[in-house]
């Protein structure tokens, strides 16, 4: 509960009751708004299609140009046009490993930091926080300059450890404030049995606090990996060599390679680029009870 | 960190007592990459602000004091740019996506189970697809030849490049388009854990739906919605990727927004100087809006 409000307490039988026939009596006007509210969501999930129709109709079409047109034949020529290694196979594995690795740097780093951060108290833990809560709104675009030159200085330009150490740095802020706010939804209480028979906190934190916190822990390595994965920007300055460059900066190569646009083919090619995120969170999302867990990481 | 100290809170108690410094020592990678990689740049951003670097300049620079700071605020450009960032951040994120999300996440409570399978799978897909695809979506439905002039031709409407005649409206839209996935969940979350019994008692006293709402409901989950706000206005002061792909800033400037003004004095015109003082300004804005919410919903008493 996130919530102070005094009149928190159950109704009393007796109006529970009245609420029971009130529901009742209004039984048929229930449906009408029942109705009324299912047609609004199903009216606002097609305002939200619509973009979405331009990209899966132009990539299975050849002459697909920026409008909506159906395809006529249907062909799968674009997806064979971008499906070779330097178009597609290579920055997409180049994503991968870059996204996945800093990632994995980012969940590994943030835990280890929410832990004291949720579990002990400390006159500059509030200042901590909101310096990364503050974080999170950073415009990476205005350091990058800096970044560039601080990489050249160190010999770290062009280089896959340099490149993640940097991408894991840009998640971490909102990653660690997400994963501090699923941790403390982690009773305390469980620990201090722990504690009592002289475990230390990482252990504890290892086989009691992440075990209990793994759904939110998923929740922010999704989103992490998903930023990551769009993040065009940071690669696009860090990395030069055209072997190097992720999917996410190849995307962008695609117009003056090609000069002349080939709608169909930047569409064919924005499906295969974006399924790995559409694909994760699906599969996460499964796992998790069909919605992200969000409660508890959001209240502040 | 080395002076964490045993605390009374309720997350605090009995915990073991090892030397204050080790109990920080975990905060200890964190931190390094937070100060090296962002804390450094960052210090050097400031610094670079009050120069005048320039960033083919191997020909040396000098301190300038509050010049470019000055150079800002006279200019009708950044004037422009600046109001383009405030309504964009106030059109597509405090309204659009919070107002929205908000009134996603309370009908999906009485929509149909299916329903709500079929709207959250699409709202989330537009917020997991890349920028950067995002971006050439909106450009196929908005631009010059794009689908919604498709539309309007064929109902008789004269078509035009919305991408140039509305552009901050465009990339606004879009922008709702993307984020409001990212609130719905956050409500959805919050509102989850409002009482039903609550809501009921307040039906019965007579409050009606909008009253229920209003004094009820959204008061419960007042916390959610200050963070919620807090973190996407954040988010859309730096939008860069999204509005690049749709606009490139243009056309004159009219969808310049900070992000995008800065880059392009910083990189396009290689005035390095200017264009880190304009970042800071973007810094500063931020600063306010969570200063505003921070006061105003007390958010961070929960944080102490």
């Amino acid at each position: 509960m996130t919530t102070d409000t005094p009149e928190l307490t159950a109704p009393p039988a007796a109006a529970r009751a009245g609420a029971h026939r009130v529901v009742r009596r209004r039984r048929s006007s229930h449906v009408v708004s029942k109705l009324t509210v299912n047609l609004v969501l199903l009216l606002i999930a097609a305002c939200f299609v619509v973009p979405l129709l331009w990209v899966v109709l132009a990539a299975f079409n050849e002459s697909a140009t920026l409008s909506v047109t159906w395809p006529d034949p249907w062909s799968l020529g674009n997806f064979g046009a971008v499906l070779d290694e330097d178009t597609t196979f290579r920055p997409m594995l180049n994503g991968f490993i870059l996204c996945g690795t800093a990632t994995l740097v980012t969940i590994a780093a943030s835990v280890l930091a929410a832990y004291p951060l949720s579990r002990y108290q400390s006159r500059y833990k509030r200042p901590f926080l909101l310096t990364i809560l503050f974080t999170t709104g950073l415009p990476i675009t205005a350091i990058m300059v800096p970044v560039y030159g601080m990489f050249v200085q160190v010999d770290l330009i062009d280089t896959y450890m340099g490149t993640i150490l940097f991408m894991a740095t840009t998640s971490l802020p909102i990653a660690i404030w997400l994963t501090k706010n699923f941790m403390d939804a982690v009773p305390i209480e469980l620990e201090e049995a722990a504690w009592t028979d002289g475990a230390a906190p990482m252990q504890a934190l290892r086989r009691i606090v992440l075990p209990l916190m793994w759904p939110g822990m998923s929740v922010v390595a999704i989103y992490t990996f998903i930023h990551l994965w769009g993040n065009f920007f940071v690669p696009f300055i860090l990395l030069q060599s055209n072997d190097n460059l992720p999917a996410s900066v190849s995307i962008f190569s695609f117009f003056s390679q090609y000069g002349q646009v080939v709608y169909g083919q930047l569409a064919a090619y924005s499906v295969i680029y974006s399924l790995p995120a559409l694909l994760l969170y699906l599969m996460l999302s499964r796992r998790l009870g069909g919605a992200f867990a969000f409660g508890g990481a959001v209240k502040g | 960190m080395s002076t964490l100290t045993a605390g009374t809170g309720r997350g605090a108690r009995r915990a073991p007592a090892p030397a204050s410094l080790l109990r920080g020592l975990p905060l200890a990678p964190a931190v390094v990459l937070l100060v090296l990689f962002l804390g450094y740049p960052v210090v050097y951003c400031i610094w670079t602000a009050f120069t005048d670097m320039k960033l083919t300049g191997a020909s040396g620079y000098e301190f300038v004091g509050f010049d470019n700071f000055t150079r800002a605020f006279t200019s009708a450009e950044f004037h422009q740019s600046a109001l383009l960032t405030v309504a964009f951040t106030v059109m597509s994120a405090i309204i659009g996506q919070n107002v929205l999300g908000m009134v996603l996440a309370l009908l999906m409570r009485s929509g149909h189970r299916v329903v709500r399978a079929i709207v959250s799978a699409i709202v989330i897909g537009a917020w997991v697809l890349p920028e950067v695809v995002a971006g050439y979506l909106w450009t196929a439905l908005l631009g010059d030849g794009g689908s919604l002039n498709g539309l309007l031709t064929a109902v008789g409407l004269p078509a035009q490049n919305w991408l140039f005649t509305a552009p901050i409206l465009a990339v606004s839209i879009a922008n709702i388009w993307r984020g409001t996935a990212f609130s719905m969940l956050v409500y959805s979350a919050a509102l989850s854990e409002v009482p039903k019994e609550i809501e009921e008692a307040a039906r019965v006293d007579g409050a009606g739906t909008w009253r229920r709402l209003f004094s009820v409901t959204l008061p419960m989950v007042r916390r959610s919605i200050a963070t919620n706000l807090m973190l996407i206005t954040l988010q859309t002061l730096s939008v860069f990727g999204l509005i690049w792909t749709m606009t490139r800033g243009g056309p004159s400037n009219q969808s310049a927004t900070l992000p995008i003004y800065a880059y392009q004095q910083a990189f396009q015109f290689g005035d390095l100087g200017y264009g880190t003082a304009l970042a800071l300004v973007l810094l500063l804005i931020g600063g306010v809006f969570s200063l505003v919410y921070l006061r105003a919903l007390r958010l961070g008493e929960s944080m102490s």
